[in-house]
Protein backbone atom coordinates (compact mmCIF):
# COMPACT_ATOMS: atom_id res chain seq x y z
CA UNK A 1 0.00 0.00 0.00
CA UNK A 2 1.73 3.44 -0.75
CA UNK A 3 2.23 5.80 1.75
CA UNK A 4 -0.03 8.86 1.49
CA UNK A 5 1.51 10.70 4.01
CA UNK A 6 -1.41 10.81 6.23
CA UNK A 7 -3.16 8.48 8.60
CA UNK A 8 -6.67 8.24 10.16
CA UNK A 9 -6.23 9.70 13.11
CA UNK A 10 -9.33 9.45 16.17
CA UNK A 11 -12.24 12.02 15.96
CA UNK A 12 -11.32 15.40 17.42
CA UNK A 13 -14.32 16.63 18.76
CA UNK A 14 -15.66 15.47 22.43
CA UNK A 15 -18.43 13.26 22.24
CA UNK A 16 -20.48 12.54 25.19
CA UNK A 17 -22.42 9.68 23.47
CA UNK A 18 -19.45 7.42 24.15
CA UNK A 19 -18.22 8.76 27.44
CA UNK A 20 -18.81 6.57 30.26
CA UNK A 21 -20.73 7.91 33.03
CA UNK A 22 -20.41 5.14 35.04
CA UNK A 23 -16.49 6.32 36.09
CA UNK A 24 -18.32 10.16 36.86
CA UNK A 25 -20.97 8.42 38.62
CA UNK A 26 -18.31 6.19 40.92
CA UNK A 27 -16.44 9.32 41.34
CA UNK A 28 -19.32 11.91 42.73
CA UNK A 29 -20.18 8.84 45.16
CA UNK A 30 -16.69 9.05 46.60
CA UNK A 31 -16.38 12.74 46.12
CA UNK A 32 -20.07 14.52 46.31
CA UNK A 33 -18.39 18.03 46.51
CA UNK A 34 -16.84 17.26 42.54
CA UNK A 35 -20.49 18.21 41.50
CA UNK A 36 -20.48 21.79 42.87
CA UNK A 37 -18.03 22.37 40.36
CA UNK A 38 -18.38 25.59 38.27
CA UNK A 39 -15.26 25.78 35.91
CA UNK A 40 -13.68 28.61 36.92
CA UNK A 41 -10.29 27.19 36.76
CA UNK A 42 -8.72 28.46 40.31
CA UNK A 43 -7.50 25.40 41.19
CA UNK A 44 -5.20 25.18 37.47
CA UNK A 45 -4.49 28.73 38.35
CA UNK A 46 -2.98 27.81 41.70
CA UNK A 47 -1.35 24.67 41.10
CA UNK A 48 1.77 23.01 42.37
CA UNK A 49 2.31 20.96 39.77
CA UNK A 50 1.34 23.13 36.66
CA UNK A 51 4.73 25.48 37.73
CA UNK A 52 6.23 22.74 36.50
CA UNK A 53 4.85 21.03 33.58
CA UNK A 54 1.90 20.78 31.35
CA UNK A 55 -0.64 19.84 33.76
CA UNK A 56 -3.80 21.41 34.42
CA UNK A 57 -6.00 19.91 37.23
CA UNK A 58 -9.46 21.84 36.07
CA UNK A 59 -9.50 19.98 32.45
CA UNK A 60 -8.47 16.75 33.77
CA UNK A 61 -11.43 16.88 36.22
CA UNK A 62 -13.41 18.11 33.48
CA UNK A 63 -12.21 15.46 30.76
CA UNK A 64 -13.05 12.31 33.57
CA UNK A 65 -16.33 14.52 34.19
CA UNK A 66 -16.97 14.07 30.40
CA UNK A 67 -15.93 10.21 30.53
CA UNK A 68 -12.79 10.95 28.53
CA UNK A 69 -10.52 9.16 30.28
CA UNK A 70 -7.73 8.46 27.79
CA UNK A 71 -4.22 9.25 28.95
CA UNK A 72 -5.63 10.77 32.52
CA UNK A 73 -3.63 8.15 34.29
CA UNK A 74 -0.60 9.57 33.41
CA UNK A 75 -1.41 13.39 33.51
CA UNK A 76 -2.67 12.87 37.48
CA UNK A 77 0.80 11.54 38.55
CA UNK A 78 2.35 15.11 37.77
CA UNK A 79 -0.14 15.79 41.26
CA UNK A 80 1.98 16.21 43.98
CA UNK A 81 -1.48 15.77 46.09
CA UNK A 82 0.02 19.50 48.31
CA UNK A 83 -3.83 20.47 48.49
CA UNK A 84 -3.27 24.37 47.18
CA UNK A 85 -6.17 24.09 44.21
CA UNK A 86 -8.11 22.87 47.87
CA UNK A 87 -7.59 25.92 49.48
CA UNK A 88 -8.74 28.37 47.08
CA UNK A 89 -11.91 26.26 45.54
CA UNK A 90 -14.53 29.22 45.63
CA UNK A 91 -17.33 25.82 45.44
CA UNK A 92 -15.74 23.76 48.24
CA UNK A 93 -14.70 20.96 45.88
CA UNK A 94 -12.15 18.68 47.78
CA UNK A 95 -9.46 18.68 44.80
CA UNK A 96 -7.05 16.61 46.47
CA UNK A 97 -9.43 13.61 47.49
CA UNK A 98 -10.61 13.97 42.96
CA UNK A 99 -6.97 13.55 42.43
CA UNK A 100 -6.68 10.04 44.86
CA UNK A 101 -10.31 9.26 43.41
CA UNK A 102 -9.62 9.33 40.11
CA UNK A 103 -6.41 7.62 40.57
CA UNK A 104 -7.74 4.84 42.27
CA UNK A 105 -10.67 4.45 39.98
CA UNK A 106 -8.40 4.48 36.77
CA UNK A 107 -6.06 2.02 38.32
CA UNK A 108 -8.97 -0.28 39.36
CA UNK A 109 -10.11 -0.24 35.64
CA UNK A 110 -6.83 -0.82 34.03
CA UNK A 111 -6.97 -4.20 36.68
CA UNK A 112 -10.17 -5.38 35.70
CA UNK B 1 -52.99 59.28 62.36
CA UNK B 2 -51.54 56.38 61.86
CA UNK B 3 -47.96 56.61 61.42
CA UNK B 4 -44.65 54.79 59.63
CA UNK B 5 -41.10 55.05 60.58
CA UNK B 6 -38.68 53.92 58.08
CA UNK B 7 -35.67 52.82 58.57
CA UNK B 8 -32.86 53.99 56.38
CA UNK B 9 -32.71 56.64 54.36
CA UNK B 10 -31.61 55.47 50.99
CA UNK B 11 -33.27 54.89 47.28
CA UNK B 12 -35.63 52.22 49.15
CA UNK B 13 -36.73 54.12 52.24
CA UNK B 14 -36.67 57.59 50.70
CA UNK B 15 -38.68 56.71 47.50
CA UNK B 16 -41.38 54.48 50.07
CA UNK B 17 -40.92 57.74 52.50
CA UNK B 18 -42.09 60.08 49.63
CA UNK B 19 -45.27 58.04 48.19
CA UNK B 20 -46.43 57.28 51.54
CA UNK B 21 -46.09 61.10 52.24
CA UNK B 22 -48.08 62.21 49.46
CA UNK B 23 -50.83 60.06 50.40
CA UNK B 24 -51.25 61.92 53.23
CA UNK B 25 -49.10 59.26 56.17
CA UNK B 26 -46.50 61.26 58.31
CA UNK B 27 -43.14 59.33 57.72
CA UNK B 28 -40.20 59.72 60.43
CA UNK B 29 -36.46 58.56 58.43
CA UNK B 30 -34.19 57.10 60.72
CA UNK B 31 -30.65 57.38 59.25
CA UNK B 32 -27.72 56.29 61.27
CA UNK B 33 -25.39 58.33 59.65
CA UNK B 34 -25.23 62.16 59.26
CA UNK B 35 -26.12 62.15 55.77
CA UNK B 36 -28.38 60.29 53.65
CA UNK B 37 -27.67 58.01 50.41
CA UNK B 38 -24.28 57.24 51.83
CA UNK B 39 -23.88 53.91 49.27
CA UNK B 40 -25.02 56.15 46.36
CA UNK B 41 -22.99 59.36 47.11
CA UNK B 42 -19.57 56.93 46.65
CA UNK B 43 -21.04 56.45 43.07
CA UNK B 44 -19.36 58.55 40.09
CA UNK B 45 -21.62 57.28 37.18
CA UNK B 46 -24.55 55.08 37.28
CA UNK B 47 -25.57 52.58 34.86
CA UNK B 48 -27.21 51.92 32.64
CA UNK B 49 -27.28 55.27 31.26
CA UNK B 50 -23.58 56.83 32.72
CA UNK B 51 -26.08 59.45 34.57
CA UNK B 52 -23.81 61.13 37.00
CA UNK B 53 -24.48 60.11 40.78
CA UNK B 54 -25.23 63.50 42.04
CA UNK B 55 -27.92 64.10 40.22
CA UNK B 56 -29.74 60.87 41.71
CA UNK B 57 -28.25 62.34 45.22
CA UNK B 58 -30.47 65.37 44.55
CA UNK B 59 -33.44 64.34 43.19
CA UNK B 60 -33.96 61.87 46.24
CA UNK B 61 -32.73 64.68 48.88
CA UNK B 62 -35.68 67.14 47.26
CA UNK B 63 -38.56 64.20 47.67
CA UNK B 64 -37.33 64.35 51.87
CA UNK B 65 -38.26 68.25 51.47
CA UNK B 66 -42.08 67.05 52.19
CA UNK B 67 -44.57 68.39 54.86
CA UNK B 68 -45.28 65.08 55.85
CA UNK B 69 -41.49 63.63 56.57
CA UNK B 70 -39.21 64.36 59.49
CA UNK B 71 -35.70 63.14 59.23
CA UNK B 72 -33.69 62.15 61.97
CA UNK B 73 -29.82 61.49 61.04
CA UNK B 74 -27.66 60.18 63.54
CA UNK B 75 -30.48 57.94 64.85
CA UNK B 76 -29.42 54.10 65.08
CA UNK B 77 -32.35 51.73 66.01
CA UNK B 78 -30.97 49.13 67.71
CA UNK B 79 -33.95 47.29 68.72
CA UNK B 80 -37.70 46.98 67.91
CA UNK B 81 -40.24 45.63 70.32
CA UNK B 82 -43.78 44.33 68.75
CA UNK B 83 -46.08 46.34 71.46
CA UNK B 84 -49.55 43.70 70.31
CA UNK B 85 -50.39 46.42 67.90
CA UNK B 86 -47.77 48.79 67.26
CA UNK B 87 -44.12 48.85 67.25
CA UNK B 88 -41.56 50.51 69.78
CA UNK B 89 -38.37 51.24 68.20
CA UNK B 90 -35.38 52.05 70.34
CA UNK B 91 -33.82 54.60 69.28
CA UNK B 92 -29.65 55.18 69.54
CA UNK B 93 -29.62 52.99 72.48
CA UNK B 94 -32.16 54.62 74.62
CA UNK B 95 -35.24 56.76 73.13
CA UNK B 96 -38.32 54.70 73.01
CA UNK B 97 -41.09 55.74 69.94
CA UNK B 98 -44.11 53.83 69.07
CA UNK B 99 -45.06 53.35 65.26
CA UNK B 100 -48.00 51.40 63.53
CA UNK B 101 -46.27 50.15 60.96
CA UNK B 102 -42.11 49.83 60.31
CA UNK B 103 -40.30 49.77 56.91
CA UNK B 104 -36.98 48.40 57.10
CA UNK B 105 -34.81 49.68 54.63
CA UNK B 106 -31.44 49.24 55.94
CA UNK B 107 -29.56 48.23 52.25
CA UNK B 108 -26.17 46.93 52.12
CA UNK B 109 -22.53 47.00 52.60
CA UNK B 110 -19.73 46.34 50.67
CA UNK B 111 -17.48 43.10 51.14
CA UNK B 112 -14.08 43.65 52.99
CA UNK B 113 -11.95 42.97 50.53
CA UNK B 114 -9.07 42.17 53.04
CA UNK B 115 -10.50 39.16 54.16
CA UNK B 116 -9.21 37.20 50.91
CA UNK B 117 -5.93 37.26 51.90
CA UNK B 118 -4.72 35.40 48.92
CA UNK B 119 -5.68 38.80 46.69
CA UNK B 120 -3.71 41.14 48.39
CA UNK B 121 -6.11 43.62 49.21
CA UNK B 122 -4.67 45.99 52.17
CA UNK B 123 -1.06 44.26 51.20
CA UNK B 124 -0.27 45.70 48.07
CA UNK B 125 -0.41 49.17 46.95
CA UNK B 126 -1.83 47.99 43.38
CA UNK B 127 -4.74 45.88 44.66
CA UNK B 128 -7.90 48.30 44.94
CA UNK B 129 -11.50 47.91 45.26
CA UNK B 130 -14.35 48.80 42.93
CA UNK B 131 -15.53 51.30 45.63
CA UNK B 132 -11.64 52.50 44.93
CA UNK B 133 -11.69 52.95 41.13
CA UNK B 134 -15.56 54.67 41.22
CA UNK B 135 -13.78 56.93 43.64
CA UNK B 136 -10.60 57.81 41.23
CA UNK B 137 -13.29 57.58 37.98
CA UNK B 138 -14.97 60.96 39.93
CA UNK B 139 -11.67 62.50 40.37
CA UNK B 140 -10.92 62.01 37.15
CA UNK B 141 -6.98 60.50 37.54
CA UNK B 142 -6.47 57.09 37.70
CA UNK B 143 -2.80 56.69 38.40
CA UNK B 144 -0.69 53.07 39.86
CA UNK B 145 1.12 52.67 42.94
CA UNK B 146 3.93 54.60 41.65
CA UNK B 147 1.92 57.62 40.56
CA UNK B 148 2.32 57.33 36.94
CA UNK B 149 -0.32 56.01 33.89
CA UNK B 150 -1.36 52.61 34.57
CA UNK B 151 -0.40 50.39 31.37
CA UNK B 152 -2.89 47.43 32.15
CA UNK B 153 -5.48 47.25 34.43
CA UNK B 154 -7.24 43.80 35.48
CA UNK B 155 -10.94 44.29 36.79
CA UNK B 156 -11.62 40.68 38.92
CA UNK B 157 -15.09 39.63 38.93
CA UNK B 158 -17.06 37.89 41.96
CA UNK B 159 -14.90 38.74 44.81
CA UNK B 160 -16.75 38.10 47.74
CA UNK B 161 -19.79 36.90 45.86
CA UNK B 162 -20.67 32.99 44.99
CA UNK B 163 -17.46 32.16 47.23
CA UNK B 164 -17.88 29.26 49.94
CA UNK B 165 -14.48 30.24 51.35
CA UNK B 166 -15.94 34.07 52.27
CA UNK B 167 -19.34 32.39 53.10
CA UNK B 168 -21.24 34.07 50.81
CA UNK B 169 -22.59 31.49 47.64
CA UNK B 170 -25.25 34.04 46.49
CA UNK B 171 -24.38 36.21 43.68
CA UNK B 172 -24.33 40.09 44.16
CA UNK B 173 -26.29 41.26 41.35
CA UNK B 174 -24.60 44.34 40.40
CA UNK B 175 -20.88 43.48 39.91
CA UNK B 176 -20.98 42.62 36.54
CA UNK B 177 -22.47 45.42 35.03
CA UNK B 178 -20.15 47.56 37.27
CA UNK B 179 -17.12 46.22 35.96
CA UNK B 180 -18.11 46.92 32.23
CA UNK B 181 -19.12 50.57 33.33
CA UNK B 182 -15.95 50.99 35.35
CA UNK B 183 -14.01 49.91 32.36
CA UNK B 184 -15.55 52.60 29.80
CA UNK B 185 -15.14 54.94 32.49
CA UNK B 186 -11.85 54.30 32.48
CA UNK B 187 -11.35 54.10 29.01
CA UNK B 188 -12.50 57.93 28.33
CA UNK B 189 -9.59 58.88 31.18
CA UNK B 190 -6.50 56.53 29.89
CA UNK B 191 -7.31 55.83 26.14
CA UNK B 192 -4.31 54.07 25.90
CA UNK B 193 -4.44 51.39 28.79
CA UNK B 194 -5.32 48.18 28.61
CA UNK B 195 -8.60 47.24 30.25
CA UNK B 196 -9.33 43.40 30.84
CA UNK B 197 -12.68 41.87 32.80
CA UNK B 198 -11.43 38.54 34.19
CA UNK B 199 -15.07 36.89 34.13
CA UNK B 200 -17.01 33.37 35.03
CA UNK B 201 -20.37 34.17 33.94
CA UNK B 202 -21.22 37.64 32.24
CA UNK B 203 -24.62 38.56 34.09
CA UNK B 204 -25.95 40.97 31.67
CA UNK B 205 -29.59 40.67 32.84
CA UNK B 206 -31.29 43.85 33.09
CA UNK B 207 -32.29 46.84 30.18
CA UNK B 208 -29.48 47.59 28.05
CA UNK B 209 -26.44 45.74 29.77
CA UNK B 210 -25.48 43.48 27.10
CA UNK B 211 -25.88 46.34 24.70
CA UNK B 212 -23.11 47.74 27.11
CA UNK B 213 -21.07 44.38 26.89
CA UNK B 214 -21.75 44.91 23.34
CA UNK B 215 -20.08 48.37 23.08
CA UNK B 216 -17.30 47.81 25.57
CA UNK B 217 -15.78 45.44 23.22
CA UNK B 218 -16.57 47.02 20.13
CA UNK B 219 -16.22 50.89 20.50
CA UNK B 220 -13.80 50.89 23.98
CA UNK B 221 -11.53 47.74 23.10
CA UNK B 222 -12.07 46.29 26.95
CA UNK B 223 -10.89 42.64 26.70
CA UNK B 224 -12.51 40.01 28.64
CA UNK B 225 -10.98 36.61 29.95
CA UNK B 226 -13.11 33.58 31.50
CA UNK B 227 -11.25 32.51 34.81
CA UNK B 228 -11.31 33.73 38.16
CA UNK B 229 -8.07 34.67 39.49
CA UNK B 230 -7.07 33.09 42.33
CA UNK B 231 -3.83 34.56 43.54
CA UNK B 232 -2.45 38.43 43.50
CA UNK B 233 1.51 38.96 44.48
CA UNK B 234 3.68 41.67 43.76
CA UNK B 235 6.50 41.67 41.29
CA UNK B 236 9.86 43.48 42.24
CA UNK B 237 8.76 47.20 40.64
CA UNK B 238 6.01 47.30 42.42
CA UNK B 239 3.44 45.74 39.79
CA UNK B 240 0.66 43.41 40.50
CA UNK B 241 1.28 39.39 39.01
CA UNK B 242 -1.88 37.55 38.67
CA UNK B 243 -2.37 34.32 38.51
CA UNK B 244 -5.43 32.60 36.44
CA UNK B 245 -6.47 30.45 34.33
CA UNK B 246 -7.70 30.99 30.60
CA UNK B 247 -10.38 28.40 30.59
CA UNK B 248 -11.83 28.92 27.69
CA UNK B 249 -8.35 27.79 26.24
CA UNK B 250 -7.42 25.17 29.10
CA UNK B 251 -4.22 27.27 29.58
CA UNK B 252 -3.40 28.78 32.65
CA UNK B 253 -2.05 32.37 32.85
CA UNK B 254 0.18 35.03 34.49
CA UNK B 255 0.23 38.37 33.98
CA UNK B 256 1.30 41.38 35.09
CA UNK B 257 -0.70 44.41 35.91
CA UNK B 258 -0.59 48.01 37.43
CA UNK B 259 -4.23 47.86 39.09
CA UNK B 260 -6.30 44.82 40.07
CA UNK B 261 -9.82 45.98 40.81
CA UNK B 262 -11.59 43.93 42.95
CA UNK B 263 -15.46 43.98 42.40
CA UNK B 264 -16.66 43.90 45.92
CA UNK B 265 -20.25 42.28 46.19
CA UNK B 266 -22.94 43.16 48.34
CA UNK B 267 -23.66 42.20 52.07
CA UNK B 268 -26.34 42.41 54.73
CA UNK B 269 -24.92 45.94 56.14
CA UNK B 270 -24.86 45.77 59.75
CA UNK B 271 -28.11 47.61 60.23
CA UNK B 272 -30.05 45.00 58.38
CA UNK B 273 -28.46 42.49 60.75
CA UNK B 274 -29.26 44.28 63.87
CA UNK B 275 -33.24 44.76 62.79
CA UNK B 276 -33.27 41.18 61.83
CA UNK B 277 -32.05 39.81 64.88
CA UNK B 278 -34.18 42.76 66.78
CA UNK B 279 -37.38 40.86 65.43
CA UNK B 280 -36.12 37.38 64.11
CA UNK B 281 -36.85 38.12 59.89
CA UNK B 282 -32.89 37.09 59.72
CA UNK B 283 -33.17 35.14 55.91
CA UNK B 284 -29.76 33.60 54.64
CA UNK B 285 -26.83 35.25 54.80
CA UNK B 286 -28.00 38.27 57.23
CA UNK B 287 -30.62 39.67 54.70
CA UNK B 288 -34.15 40.00 55.50
CA UNK B 289 -36.51 37.61 54.84
CA UNK B 290 -39.79 37.97 53.69
CA UNK B 291 -42.70 36.25 53.68
CA UNK B 292 -43.11 35.01 50.12
CA UNK B 293 -40.89 36.00 46.90
CA UNK B 294 -43.36 36.11 44.81
CA UNK B 295 -46.23 37.76 46.17
CA UNK B 296 -45.68 38.78 49.72
CA UNK B 297 -41.95 40.19 48.95
CA UNK B 298 -42.06 43.86 51.16
CA UNK B 299 -44.35 41.50 53.93
CA UNK B 300 -42.45 39.72 56.67
CA UNK B 301 -44.10 37.06 59.39
CA UNK B 302 -44.51 40.15 61.64
CA UNK B 303 -47.35 42.00 61.19
CA UNK B 304 -46.68 45.74 60.65
CA UNK B 305 -42.95 45.09 59.50
CA UNK B 306 -41.77 45.45 56.39
CA UNK B 307 -38.97 45.34 54.11
CA UNK B 308 -37.20 46.75 50.86
CA UNK B 309 -34.44 47.14 49.11
CA UNK B 310 -31.36 45.74 49.60
CA UNK B 311 -31.58 44.92 52.94
CA UNK B 312 -33.35 42.02 51.37
CA UNK B 313 -30.93 40.68 48.65
CA UNK B 314 -28.55 42.62 46.56
CA UNK B 315 -30.31 45.11 44.19
CA UNK B 316 -29.91 47.63 41.53
CA UNK B 317 -30.81 50.96 42.57
CA UNK B 318 -33.78 51.39 39.90
CA UNK B 319 -35.18 47.57 41.60
CA UNK B 320 -34.49 49.40 45.16
CA UNK B 321 -36.85 52.27 43.92
CA UNK B 322 -39.49 50.05 42.91
CA UNK B 323 -39.53 47.96 45.88
CA UNK B 324 -39.74 50.81 48.35
CA UNK B 325 -42.89 51.98 46.02
CA UNK B 326 -44.29 48.61 46.23
CA UNK B 327 -43.42 48.61 49.94
CA UNK B 328 -45.09 51.75 50.53
CA UNK B 329 -48.54 50.40 48.41
CA UNK B 330 -48.53 47.58 50.66
CA UNK B 331 -47.84 49.66 53.94
CA UNK B 332 -50.82 51.90 52.94
CA UNK B 333 -53.39 48.92 52.63
CA UNK B 334 -52.17 47.49 56.01
CA UNK B 335 -52.78 51.23 57.97
CA UNK B 336 -56.57 50.91 55.88
CA UNK B 337 -57.20 47.74 58.00
CA UNK B 338 -55.69 48.70 61.22
CA UNK B 339 -58.77 51.87 61.01
CA UNK B 340 -60.97 49.44 59.87
CA UNK B 341 -60.70 47.53 62.74
S1 LIG C 1 -3.04 18.84 45.05
FE1 LIG C 1 -2.38 18.37 42.97
S2 LIG C 1 -3.86 19.44 41.68
FE2 LIG C 1 -4.00 20.35 43.72
S3 LIG C 1 -2.58 22.09 43.69
FE3 LIG C 1 -1.46 20.34 44.50
S4 LIG C 1 -0.46 19.49 42.70
FE4 LIG C 1 -2.09 20.80 41.94
S1 LIG D 1 -11.45 25.68 41.77
FE1 LIG D 1 -13.19 24.37 42.28
S2 LIG D 1 -14.94 25.22 41.17
FE2 LIG D 1 -13.11 26.13 40.30
S3 LIG D 1 -12.63 24.79 38.54
FE3 LIG D 1 -11.47 24.04 40.29
S4 LIG D 1 -12.76 22.47 41.21
FE4 LIG D 1 -14.05 23.67 39.87
S1 LIG E 1 -22.95 39.99 39.34
FE1 LIG E 1 -21.27 39.12 38.22
S2 LIG E 1 -19.43 39.72 39.39
FE2 LIG E 1 -21.20 40.02 40.73
S3 LIG E 1 -21.30 38.10 41.89
FE3 LIG E 1 -22.70 37.92 40.13
S4 LIG E 1 -21.47 36.92 38.55
FE4 LIG E 1 -20.05 37.70 40.10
Amino acid sequence: MPDFGFSIKKTRSESIDNGSKQKYEELVRRVPSFKRCFQCGCCTATCSARQFSDFNIRRMHTLFRRGDADGLSEQLKKCMLCGKCTLVCPRGVNIRQLVISMRTILDNGEKK
Amino acid sequence: MKKVAIIGAGPAGIEAASVLARAGVPVTVFEKSSDSLSNLRDKSFLFPNFQPSPELVDEFSGKLQADNITVRHGSCITELKWKGTSWELVCNGSQNLVFDAVLIATGYRTFDASRKEELGYGIYKGVITSLEMEQMIKSGSIPNANGDIPQRIAFLQCVGSRDEKSGNNYCSKVCCVTAVKQAIEVRKILPKTELTIFYMDLRMWGQGFEEMYRTAQEKYGIDFIRGRISEAASTFDGRIQIKTEDTLLGLPMKASVDLLVLMVGMEASDGTRTVGRSCDICGEYGFIRTLNPHLYDNETDRPGLFAAGSCKRPMSINDSVNDGRSAATVIREYLDQLSEN
